[in-house]
């Protein structure tokens, strides 16, 4: 395989009972892959079925067909190896900041002695620059620190996968910024493989390798795949500058505005739900060929054999 | 006035009592000599009849014997003479330990409705039933069942504080926040720590409320239930006051009940601000 897929959701759907009986569907029939390392952000409007996908693939909600595997197991539930930073921070507020941070890293090494499990958690404290609040009780703390506990919280397990359900979307312009850097940082620096879930075109940008357009609920599907033509070394305050800045950005405005409604009742002619096209503005749009091998074949088939 | 809200409130409290015991004495004051008539037989007609004095001890009167029982609360002079520290104590006792069984069955009881929306709905037609029975309706049932005066006022205490704590330990744990328990989920806590560490912490606030309402009506009854069954405790030094005639006796015990409620209550209130964390 020439790229491995370490995420891979193969034709999942989420229905739902509709009042007037039947069922309304929020997305069907859903193709994606991520690979090892990558941060994908997906982008749509709300009522898209974002949310319900990161759920899914956090095991919190199950699809009602389909399966997601993660590296080479069908998803079952909730996994240690998948990491939820919450819009909300979730954090619990009769724990300290500290206490937080334990609870996950006891829950994910049980055995381990007290002082250890201390030490790191204090190590994923300080890595979001929250060193010196370890006793305070998240009352204390502002929003944005709020957010930092959550996301120290999520690495301090070190999980293969980490996501992110608009975990930014709460907070002022400023400390968005901040934060933004710091995840940035911190992901390149690990290698972490991210699944982000934005409505913010700028925050997709900064953030993401890839840029998974969604397609308006119900009924919602993955338009295309949009790859980052900017540099893997981006600098916020000149990433403006970059040529191919306004043509991504106009792209995915593009995309918001008019497509998203559009796209569905009338998609590009050649438009395969299990491949969506790839595209990377700046470059001529077009799609990426998809290998004729078993890549082409969904990971659910190819789990079993060891050796393909 | 500068002074702060606390201080001037408690200026108001002080004057208002200050009022009511003046307009108390006063009223209850001897309006002097009524009639006049042979002192033996005044002594024998006590002054009520001969200076107009009121039935109703006055503030005095009820401080003077409220200091004695102060000064001396654990004598006994036999059943019917018993201080009334011990009085308290046994109706304390009584309050406490079926208070304490309540606790024991409720919150558990309580835990298992919260969690399971099955039970919840399999229940609730009893607890609906149970709840506005009059704990006192449950005394000769009891008294028939248990056959033993002391133990059914237990039982009728027990049965009082069961609801309040049952019902607010459901609600709270049934409306622990969702994406606490999503975070429980994703870092795959166990049943047990989860209980102890999300959903216990969490339902806490709830269930001290819970707890806090019991102990008031548990208060509540202990009075009526020792005046039906007898012997020992607060109730049953009203009634027995009352027998006697005794209305100082008994503005001095309705007094130490209030107070000793309050007690109760501020120590659970107490309990409650130590689980209770700001969001």
């Amino acid at each position: 395989m020439t790229t491995p897929r370490f995420i891979s959701m193969e034709g999942i759907a989420r229905r739902y009972p509709a009042p007037g009986g039947g069922r309304t569907t929020i997305f069907e029939d859903l193709w994606l892959p991520v690979q090892r390392g990558e941060f994908v952000c997906v982008i749509g409007h709300s009522g898209c079925g974002k949310t319900t996908v990161l759920n899914i693939l956090a095991g919190l909600d199950s699809p009602s067909e389909g399966t997601v595997i993660v590296d080479g197991q069908a998803i079952s539930g909730p996994s240690l190896d998948r990491a939820v930073i919450f819009q909300g921070h979730a954090l619990l507020p009769w724990r300290s900041v500290l206490g937080n941070v334990t609870f996950a890293v006891r829950s994910r090494w049980p055995d381990k002695p007290r002082e250890w499990v201390e030490a790191q958690a204090r190590r994923f404290i300080a890595l979001v620059g929250l060193a010196g609040a370890e006793r305070k009780r998240p009352a204390e703390l502002s929003g944005g620190m709020k957010q930092r506990v959550g996301i120290a919280r999520a690495l301090s397990i070190e999980p293969k996968i980490l996501l992110m359900d608009e975990p930014f979307s709460a907070l002022d312009a400023l400390t968005r910024g901040t934060l933004q850097d710091e995840v940035r940082r911190i992901c390149l620096d690990t290698g972490q493989t991210t699944f982000m879930i934005t409505h913010d075109v700028d925050e997709a940008m900064y953030l993401a390798d890839r840029i998974v357009l969604m397609t308006n609920g119900p009924g919602a599907c993955i338009a295309e795949i949009v790859e980052n033509p900017l540099p893997r070394e981006r600098d916020r305050t000149d990433l403006h500058r970059h040529p191919h800045y306004y043509t991504l950005r106009n792209h995915l405005l593009d995309f918001l505005v008019t497509r998203s409604r559009t796209f569905r009742d009338s998609p590009p002619p050649g438009y395969d739900r299990r491949h969506p096209p790839v595209v990377r503005p700046g470059a001529a749009p077009q799609p990426v060929p998809v290998p004729e091998t078993g890549d082409t074949l969904p990971l659910a088939q190819f789990a079993n054999r060891r050796h393909p | 006035m500068t002074g702060s809200l606390t201080l001037r409130a408690g200026l108001l409290s002080c004057i208002l009592l200050t009022a009511f015991l003046v307009v108390w004495h006063l009223a209850t004051r001897g309006a002097g000599v009524a009639v006049e008539m042979d002192p033996e037989y005044a002594a024998l007609m006590g002054a009520t009849a001969t200076q107009g004095v009121s039935a109703m001890p006055g503030p005095l009167e009820v401080g003077a014997t409220l200091w004695r029982h102060l000064r001396d609360p654990f004598y006994v002079n036999g059943t019917n003479d018993m201080g009334v520290g011990i009085q308290i104590a046994y109706s304390i006792a009584r309050v406490g330990i079926g208070y304490l069984l309540a606790v024991a069955v409720a919150v558990p009881v309580g835990f298992l409705i919260g969690m399971s929306p099955l039970m919840s709905r399999a229940l609730d037609p009893f607890i609906q039933v149970m709840k506005p029975i009059s704990p006192l309706a449950w005394m000769p049932l009891a008294l028939y069942t248990i056959k033993d005066s002391g133990l059914s006022a237990i039982f009728v205490i027990f049965i009082c504080s069961l609801w309040p704590m049952l019902v607010n330990t459901a609600f709270g744990v049934a409306s622990v926040r969702k994406e606490w328990l999503n975070v429980a989920r994703t870092l795959e806590v166990g049943p047990l720590r989860r209980a102890f560490l999300v959903i216990l912490p969490a339902a806490a606030p709830t269930i001290l409320t819970g707890m806090r309402i019991s102990i008031g009506i548990a208060w509540l009854v202990i009075v009526a239930a020792e005046m039906l069954v007898g012997g020992t405790g607060i109730g049953y030094f009203v009634w027995n006051e009352w027998n006697n005639l005794s209305i100082t006796n008994v503005i001095t015990a309705i007094l130490v009940i209030g107070v000793i409620g309050m007690i109760l209550d501020q120590m659970l209130a107490r309990l409650a601000r130590l689980v209770t964390f700001p969001e």
